[in-house]
């Protein structure tokens, strides 16, 4: 029971890593970015290339993931996205989906379709004892990080200026743009932060999920889920809601396996019954 | 409209040139439908580099005609998109035979355009049991689940497991594997102490490693589609420590598909699996047919059973056409596959009469390094197994 | 930037007799491509259905394939199962995914876009694993064999060349698509685009808001399932896919496409999504992906509204709304 619980927080945290940068996408540009998982994708052939040809060590390979998706994701925000703030969300719906198509196709035809090989570090490697239970290294780091990343956007977002001002444009795109604050620069910087952060979470997910150039497409609902269910637009709803699909999934499959892939989606439903704009709806949503 | 695509055009030019060929022999234009995008593109490269071989080595000729291939991309399981190509392939292109079919759906829809048009249709790898069964124009070629896992439960009997727990994807194939496996386990005096069916879009397989680690059976037999779900798996079960605890486990040979073997990498180092081909198989034929693989594909792709398949279906075809006096109709080709039998890169091989279906040698493999590469060590076999399914009735 | 051009309605009227007459006349123009032209109407039929939930009621769903499968499979069990009359299957598709689209609209009908788009994806997913669970009765994933299809109105038999199959998809889609064009034009169509327009002062005036949007998704649910059923009447076979989220996604890119909240969007985008796939597969399948991606971000920033959007700039009507 309690590995089941411990392994469930690890899966959700890991969740919580990929899907709390389109959160904040969606929170704040309103942009239905259906593409997010790409930029998880990225990051985790970067780093696994990275690691596999240049030996780079994990924790350097983390942050050049982080780096390569933040990149990648600025670039298209020039080019693509920022054109598109102002239309109809099918057509940011369109657009994402087509980015993600050309990137799976593209990652497909460079790396191939297996999965990639990742072989964790060896401090990361095997269990450890912990209050009687044998848990994994790697999830216990996943959970670290995934805290470690909660409390720094948590921080960041509570009290630096540049997170004021994120918060701002959040509850009232135009007030805020009237008050001085830079909306374009700040949808720039933002939207990279959370590419980035999908890039890190990707990479982080080399050694639980494997990495293969469908990853964005496989995993958009889980991010979806974590993101409607938990609440675009906070940090905090997601990370709620990414530990109840990650606990609810992991204790479904050991509990009651027959319901297979029922349950998520019956949690899912029910949640958004219950709690139509998340958990932690956004202030000033209508 | 010139909408099809010649997979051997210059082959067949170069082929006929080089023979000299005064007669202009007509051309025997097989239709091959199989996936040559998205994430399964491989399966259609394996089938056209195995018929490719095949073609090479016979001068691009079979019958003593040229032979055009007129591929057509399903892009995966689309039974729709499937029947709609071999309707068109026999209206338009006017093949004579159809195959590819790498998945059952696809599979069961162009069976039933076989039957309309009186067409045969060569399955290069579609598994699911009653695909020959529902069309008398369907012959097949490759393998099918029950049929490799058949024997794995009876090897694991006569190596003294007496209980089993299974662990199988959620899909058609995977229900096929449970149900043959159970069958014959319990049949020698197994039992099967429990089972577990995994989602197919599965991202972990934490919970069931676990569950079966509380477990604690003597031994555990899984089926999954080859590609990320086998790898994903093992690398759980080496992480949860079950080699250790003394759980033994079993597979189908998917879990070691030649071409993913490499990509799996060493957490399927020992595993002990069933199946039809394996890329180390040592026979005469098969080091020929791997040596002129990799001369013509080079080292990057390496055959797995969709290559060898293909190869066998253009021999079988050959070998049909042989026995009708090169009479292509329908009825006649099937009437000369039923009970074909040849020796294959992978063993013998033969058609069975009544059924249409393949008769082939299983082999028990075991997954070791030899010079630094993975490959699957054949060490036991079971002679001419039969699709269990269809035997039972 | 050239003035559009001005259409008198008649004009608009003549293109439109002009459309259909064209698709039919690939009867005797493409007498080897009719059954990807009828699979091509009947991808238009199912994206005109994705419209009217989408486009006109404004509800964003990526969850469509639930009506179009649950149509197929409907149709199918009961060809399979002794009731082999296509006419009837076809009006029992539509029974059953009305009812269907109306018990699920109940659901729809809360919440925010977002929520609303997770619980369609929601419902569709598990309709699929339904499906896959009941693989006894379903075929699960090898698809539903066995189906038996009597020869429509008795006399003409689905055969190989698929032209009775064309014909029959071809005035079973025209009827269903006046049908929808219908009730698009009519008051109930008006207080869609009402609501679509803004919710808020539709309930200010008393509009029966929500009733009004599960008729519409209930109504747009029958035409999914008769497009549904009329694929596995002609190609008497359901496989899974067809109620799967890879189906719903590519309705909504041929919707897309062709331009939402206008009546011939998804026959447009139909054509030219179907032709320009089946183009790729023959030329270039590998990578038929990657020409689709570009294909879409293209469309998107040159063209907003899709094909009909774009031809809405260029051509106007005298008359004012449809």
């Amino acid at each position: 029971m309690g590995i089941v619980i411990f392994d469930g927080v690890a899966y959700g945290m890991l969740l919580f890593l990929i899907g709390v940068g389109l959160s904040i996408t969606m929170g704040l540009m309103n942009f239905v970015n259906l593409a997010h998982g790409t930029f998880a994708m990225v990051g985790g052939y970067a780093a696994s290339v990275l690691m596999a040809r240049l030996g780079l060590g994990f924790i350097p390979a983390l942050a050049a993931a982080f780096v390569a998706a933040a990149v990648v994701g600025a670039v298209l925000e020039v080019v693509f996205y920022r054109r598109l703030y102002r239309a109809h969300p099918l057509d940011q719906v369109l657009l994402s989906i087509g980015v993600v198509f050309v990137s799976v196709a593209a990652f497909t035809w460079g790396f191939g379709p297996s999965m990639q090989p990742f072989n964790l570090p060896p401090w990361l490697d095997g269990q450890v004892s912990l209050g009687g239970f044998e848990v994994g290294r790697y999830r216990l780091f996943l959970i670290a990080a995934g805290l470690v990343v909660f409390a720094g956007l948590l921080l960041g977002l509570g009290k630096t200026r540049y997170g004021a001002m994120v918060r701002a444009a959040v509850d009232n795109q135009r007030v805020a743009g009237g008050t001085g604050i830079h909306v374009q620069r700040l949808f720039f910087l933002t939207f990279s932060l959370g590419c980035g952060l999908a890039g890190l979470g990707g990479a982080l997910s080399l050694g639980m999920l494997g990495l293969e150039p469908t990853f964005p497409l496989k995993y958009l609902v889980y991010f979806l889920i974590v993101v409607c269910v938990g609440g675009a637009g906070t940090i905090v709803g997601p990370f709620i809601a990414a530990l109840l699909v990650g606990v609810v999934d992991m204790a479904g499959k050991y509990y009651l396996p027959e319901a297979g892939a029922f349950l998520i989606y019956v949690f899912m439903i029910i949640m958004l019954l219950l709690r139509p704009n998340g958990i932690v709806p956004r202030k000033g949503l209508a | 409209m010139m909408n099809k695509r010649t997979l051997l055009a210059s082959l067949v030019l170069a082929a006929l040139g080089a023979t000299g060929a005064a007669q202009a022999a007509e051309p025997l234009r097989i239709g091959m439908i199989a996936t040559y995008s998205g994430p399964y593109a491989d399966y259609g490269r394996q089938f056209d580099a195995g018929v490719a071989l095949y073609l090479k080595e016979h001068g691009g000729k079979i019958a003593g005609r040229p032979v055009e291939i007129v591929r057509k991309d399903t892009g995966g399981p689309a039974p729709d998109a499937a029947k709609r190509m071999a309707q068109e392939l026999i209206v338009r292109d006017k093949v004579s035979v159809l195959t590819g079919l790498d998945f059952s759906p696809n599979a069961y829809a162009v069976g039933a355009i076989a039957t309309q048009a009186k067409v045969p249709a060569i399955v290069m790898n579609a598994a699911s049991s009653a695909i020959t069964t529902s069309s008398p124009y369907v012959a097949r070629l490759s393998f099918t689940v029950q049929q490799v896992t058949d024997p794995m439960a009876r090897w694991m009997l006569k190596e003294g497991i007496k209980e089993a727990y299974t662990v199988v994807a959620d899909y058609a194939s995977g229900a096929d594997a449970e149900t043959a496996f159970k069958k014959a386990f319990a049949a020698g005096g197994g039992k099967v102490v429990g089972g577990v069916r995994t989602p197919m879009n599965n991202p972990d397989f934490s919970a069931y490693v676990q569950r079966i680690k509380d477990a604690k059976p003597q031994a555990v037999f899984f089926f999954f589609p080859s590609g990320v779900m086998p790898p994903a798996f093992l690398k759980v079960w080496k992480e949860r420590g079950l080699e250790e605890a003394g759980v033994k486990l079993f597979a189908t040979g998917e879990a070691t598909d030649d071409s993913y073997l490499d990509a799996t990498g060493d957490v399927a180092l020992g595993l002990i699996t069933s199946h039809h081909y394996s890329y180390a198989h040592k026979s005469p034929k098969n080091e020929k047919f791997v040596k002129d693989f990799v001369a013509q594909f080079g080292t990057s792709m390496r055959p797995s059973y969709f290559a060898v398949t293909a190869y066998d279906a253009m021999a079988a075809i050959e070998l049909a056409l042989a026995k009708t006096k090169g009479d292509t109709s329908g009825d006649k080709v099937m009437e000369a596959l039923k009970g074909l039998s040849f020796e294959s890169p992978r063993g013998p091989v033969e058609i069975d009469p009544v059924t249409r279906d393949i008769v082939q040698t299983v082999y028990i493999r075991k997954t070791e390094r030899v010079d630094g590469r993975l490959v699957n060590v054949e060490f036991d076999k079971f002679d001419r197994v039969k699709d269990p399914a269809k035997e039972a009735k | 930037m050239k003035a559009a051009v001005k259409l008198s309605p008649r004009t608009v009227q003549a293109a439109e007799v002009a459309f259909w007459v064209a698709l039919a006349s690939c009867f005797f123009f493409l007498p080897d491509r009719l059954t990807l032209m009828s699979q091509i109407l009947i991808f238009g039929l199912f994206a005109v259905s994705l419209d009217m939930a989408l486009g006109y009621a404004g509800i964003l769903t990526v969850g469509h394939a639930a009506f179009f499968g649950a149509g197929a499979y409907a149709a199918g069990l009961l060809a399979k199962h002794g009731w082999s009359e296509p006419i009837s299957g076809l009006a029992a598709a539509l029974c059953v995914c009305a009812a269907l689209g109306y018990a699920l609209s109940y659901l729809i009908v809360r919440g925010a876009d977002l929520t609303r788009l997770m619980i369609t994806i929601g419902v569709c997913v598990l309709l699929a694993e339904l499906v896959n669970r009941l693989s006894g009765i379903t075929g699960g994933t090898d698809g539903l064999q066995g189906m038996v299809v009597q020869p429509v109105l008795g006399l003409f038999d689905f055969d190989l060349f698929g032209k009775t199959a064309f014909v029959y998809t071809f005035v079973v889609v025209l009827a269903m698509f006046l049908l929808a064009r219908l009730v698009l034009r009519s008051p109930f169509g008006l207080t869609l685009r009402g609501i679509h327009d803004s919710r808020k002062r539709m309930l200010a005036i008393g509009s029966p808001v929500e009733a009004r949007l599960r008729m519409a998704y209930a109504i747009s649910a029958a035409l999914a399932g008769v497009a549904g059923a009329l694929m596995a009447q002609t190609t008497q076979f359901v496989g899974i896919e067809s109620i799967s989220f890879n189906r719903s996604a590519e309705v909504l890119i041929i919707l897309v496409l062709g331009g939402t909240g206008r009546l011939y969007g998804g026959m447009v985008g139909a054509i030219v999504y179907m032709l320009v796939h089946d183009w790729f597969a023959d030329m270039n399948p590998e990578y038929w992906m990657f020409w689709l991606g570009i294909f879409l971000i293209a469309a998107v920033m040159l063209g907003r509204g899709g094909i009909m959007g774009a031809l809405s700039r260029r051509f106007r009507t005298q008359e004012h709304a449809r």
